[in-house]
C-alpha cells in the first residue's frame, strides 16, 4: 500500500478538477513546470490554454483570474508565497469576495487562491513565512487550512466545486505529512471540522500543521488527562456546531494558532466559545507573538512558532 | 407595490441615435445632480457630464454580446451599453428595484445581462478584470470584445500596467479606453504621468493612438478599428480620448469650493461639448425632438425610481455567498 503524499493529494485534487471540468483552470507562477509541487505534470496532460504560467504580475493575474470567474470559468490560482497574499489583497477582498453582494447576485466569483507552503519553511525569513489566514476569514473570505492529505484533496476539490472564493493554505509544516489512504477520495465540505481524537477532560482546537502537533501532544498527557483535539479544516466558515458539543462535554479550551495572536483566529474562537458555550474554566490560546515577523536563523524562527511545550502548559493551565 | 421597469433599448447605430445617447447621459446626470442635492442619492456621484462622447462613441463599436469594465466615474459607460436608465437610477437611490437591487450604488453599477461587468470603486481595477473576460471568452473560442475603460489615474496603477504586458504577451481582445480628462481627482494629468499615454501603450507593442474625446464620431471611428482589430484575433489596442469632466470630481466638491481648475479653462472645455456639436450635424429639428423624448423619459425613471421601495433590511446581508451562507450577526443575545 502506497503512502498519499500531501502535496501529491493536492495534485491529484487539481488534475481531478481539471478532468471533470472544461471550466476549471490554473494560473501561477511557474505552474507548467510544477515548482510548487500541486501542479506537477498538469500542462503536460491538460495543455497551455489550461494551466498557465504567468508572468510575476500576481495583482494582475488574479484580477485576470476574477475576470475569467465572470465569464463563466472557475480559475484555481497558485500563489507560492504566502505573502503574495498581502501583494493581492486587494484584488481577492475588494473584488472577489465583494462582487457577489455588490452587484446583488448577478454573478458569483468562483475563483480558488491555493498557497503551498504557507507559514515557515524554516530559513526563509520575514516575507516568506506568514501565515494570514485569519485576514480573510475576518474580511469574509472561505478560508481553509487542511491538515492530512485526504482534507488537502478533499478541501481543495470542494473549493474549486465552491461558487464563492475560497483560500486554501497547504502550510509547509503539514506538506510533508503522509497518509495511508485505503478510501476513494472525495471532497470535504468546507465548514465542517474533524475530531481528530475523542477525549473528554480538555478540547484543543487546532488547525493545519498544529493538527498533528496537538494529536502527539495529546497522546503524551493520556494517563493522566484526556485530550479531545478538533481539527478545525476550515477558518471561516467556522464549524461552531462541533465546537459546542465538545465543550458541553469537557468545559475546557485551548486553541493552538500558527499565526499572530492580536485578532487571531484563537481570539475569535475564544470569544465565541465564552459567549454562547459551556466554559468551566478561562480557556487559553498557544500562538505566534502578537505582530510577529519571523526571524531568519532557525533559533528564532521556532521560538516565535507555537509548540507541544507551550500547548502542554496551556492544558496543563485549564485544568487546574 | 414594486414598479417594473418598462422595457429598454438604445440603438447607437445613427448619428442621430448617438446623440439621442449622449442626451440620455447628460440628462441623466444632471437629473442625479439634483436627486443628490435633494438627498435621495446618498453619498454623491462622480458626474461624467462633458464626456459623453467618449461612452457612447465606443458603446456605438461594440455588439450586444460585447463586456465592459468601467469606473468610478461610471454611469455613461453602463448607459451607454445599454442599462435602464429608470433601473440605473433606482440603483442610485438604493432601491430594490436598481441595477443591483439597491446594493452596489453609482460606483458599483452592472447588468450582466448586458455585457455591463462592473463600475468599480478602486482605479484601475477594471482593466485586468476585462483582461480575464477577454482571455476566457477567447480561449472559449468566442468572437466577444471586452472594453476597459479608465482614467487618467489609472494610468499610474502598476497593476495598469501589468495588464497591458498579459493583454499584449496573449494578444488578448481588449480594447483599453484612457478617458484622459485631465485631472486625476485634483492632480493634474499634465505632471503627473511621465512619457503620456500612448507612449506606455505603445512600449508594450499595443497599438495606440489619440483622439479628441469631445467628438463622438472620431471616438466611434477610432473605436471601430480597434474593436476590428480585437475581434479578428490581433490583440489588445489602446485609444486616449482626450476629454473634460464639466463638474467636479464628485459633489463633495460643489461644497468645497476648490481652485484646482480656472474658471476660464473650465469655460473653454464647455466651449467644445461634444452635444451641440453632434446636434449641429443633425437635421433641423431633430436634437429638439430628442431632447424632449429623453426629458419624458427621465421623468419616468425618476418617477419609477421614487416609486420604487428600499431593500428590506432583514436582507442586508443577502448576496455575500453565492450558496447562500448566512453570516453570524454583529451580536448574540
Amino acid at each position: 500500500m502506497s503512502k498519499l503524499s500531501y502535496t501529491k493529494a493536492l495534485n491529484r485534487a487539481l488534475g481531478d478538477a481539471l478532468a471533470a471540468d472544461e471550466s476549471v483552470c490554473v494560473f501561477g507562477e511557474d505552474v507548467g513546470a510544477g515548482l510548487a509541487g500541486p501542479t506537477l505534470g498538469l500542462q503536460a496532460r491538460f495543455g497551455t490554454d489550461r494551466v498557465v504560467d504567468t508572468p510575476l504580475s500576481e495583482q494582475a493575474f488574479v484580477s485576470m483570474a476574477i475576470g475569467a470567474a465572470l465569464a463563466g470559468r472557475r480559475p484555481v490560482v497558485e500563489l507560492q508565497i504566502p505573502s503574495l497574499l498581502f501583494l493581492t489583497f486587494e484584488q481577492l477582498a475588494n473584488q472577489a469576495h465583494k462582487l457577489s453582494l455588490m452587484t446583488g447576485g448577478q454573478t458569483s466569483v468562483p475563483l480558488t487562491c491555493l498557497v503551498p507552503g504557507s507559514g515557515s519553511r524554516e530559513g526563509w525569513a520575514g516575507q516568506h513565512s506568514d501565515h494570514p489566514y485569519s485576514l480573510f476569514a475576518h474580511v469574509g473570505i472561505k478560508t481553509v487550512v487542511p491538515a492530512t492529505p485526504s482534507d488537502a484533496y478533499g478541501l481543495l476539490a470542494s473549493a474549486i466545486r465552491d461558487d464563492d472564493p475560497v483560500i486554501v493554505f497547504a502550510p509547509a509544516a503539514a506538506m510533508g505529512v503522509r497518509q495511508d489512504v485505503t478510501w476513494d477520495l472525495e471532497p470535504v465540505p468546507l465548514g465542517r471540522a474533524r475530531i481528530a481524537r475523542q477525549g473528554d477532560d480538555v478540547t484543543v482546537v487546532a488547525l493545519g500543521a498544529p493538527v498533528h502537533g496537538a494529536l502527539a501532544v495529546a497522546e503524551e498527557l493520556a494517563p493522566e488527562i484526556s485530550v479531545e483535539v478538533v481539527d478545525a479544516r476550515t477558518v471561516h466558515p467556522f464549524d461552531w456546531a462541533t465546537l459546542s458539543r465538545s465543550l458541553e462535554r469537557t468545559g475546557r479550551l485551548v486553541v493552538i494558532d500558527d499565526s499572530n495572536r492580536a485578532c487571531g483566529f484563537a481570539a475569535e474562537v475564544m470569544a465565541t466559545a465564552a459567549e454562547e458555550m459551556r466554559l468551566t474554566a478561562p480557556p487559553r490560546r498557544v500562538t505566534r507573538p502578537d505582530g510577529a515577523v519571523l526571524p531568519f536563523a532557525l533559533e528564532l524562527d521556532r521560538a516565535l512558532q507555537p509548540d507541544a511545550r507551550q500547548l502542554t502548559g496551556a492544558i496543563r493551565a485549564v485544568m487546574k | 407595490m414594486t414598479p417594473t421597469a418598462p422595457p429598454h433599448h438604445l440603438p447607437l447605430a445613427e448619428p442621430a441615435d448617438r446623440y439621442r445617447a449622449m442626451r440620455l447621459v447628460r440628462g441623466f446626470e444632471e437629473q442625479a445632480l439634483d436627486l443628490v442635492r435633494e438627498g435621495v442619492i446618498a453619498g454623491g456621484i462622480h458626474p461624467y457630464i462633458g464626456q459623453e462622447a467618449v461612452a457612447v462613441g465606443v458603446c456605438a463599436a461594440l455588439r450586444d454580446g460585447d463586456l465592459i469594465t468601467s469606473t468610478h466615474r461610471g454611469h455613461g459607460h453602463v448607459l451607454a451599453k445599454g442599462a435602464s436608465p429608470h433601473r440605473m437610477l433606482a440603483e442610485l437611490a438604493g432601491r430594490v428595484t436598481g441595477l443591483n437591487r439597491g446594493r452596489g450604488g453609482s460606483m458599483h453599477a452592472a447588468d450582466f445581462s448586458l455585457g455591463i461587468l462592473g463600475a468599480n470603486g478602486i482605479v484601475g481595477a477594471g482593466a485586468p478584470i476585462a483582461a480575464g473576460a477577454a482571455w476566457a471568452e477567447a480561449r472559449a473560442g468566442r468572437d466577444t470584445v471586452v472594453t476597459a475603460f479608465f482614467g487618467d489615474g489609472a494610468l499610474n496603477q502598476g497593476v495598469l500596467l501589468e495588464t497591458f504586458n498579459l493583454a499584449a504577451i496573449w494578444r488578448l481582445p481588449v480594447l483599453f479606453v484612457c478617458e484622459n480628462n485631465g485631472y486625476a481627482t485634483t492632480l493634474p494629468a499634465a505632471g503627473a504621468v511621465a512619457g503620456g499615454a500612448v507612449e506606455r501603450a505603445r512600449a508594450f507593442g499595443i497599438p495606440a493612438q489619440t483622439v479628441d474625446g469631445m467628438d463622438c464620431e472620431a471616438v466611434l471611428a477610432a473605436a471601430a478599428g480597434a474593436v476590428e482589430r480585437a475581434r479578428a484575433g490581433d490583440g489588445p489596442s489602446f485609444l486616449e480620448c482626450r476629454t473634460y469632466r464639466f463638474e467636479g470630481h464628485h459633489t463633495m466638491e460643489r461644497r468645497l469650493k476648490l481652485g484646482y481648475r480656472t474658471a476660464e479653462e473650465v469655460a473653454g472645455w464647455r466651449e467644445r461639448d461634444p452635444l451641440p456639436r453632434a446636434a449641429a450635424a443633425l437635421d433641423p429639428g431633430e436634437a429638439d425632438r430628442i431632447d424632449a423624448g429623453i426629458g419624458q423619459l427621465l421623468a419616468d425613471a425618476r418617477t419609477f425610481a421614487l416609486a420604487s421601495p428600499a431593500p428590506d433590511i432583514s436582507g442586508a446581508c443577502d448576496y455575500l455567498y453565492a450558496d447562500g451562507l448566512r453570516p453570524r450577526a454583529g451580536v448574540t443575545l
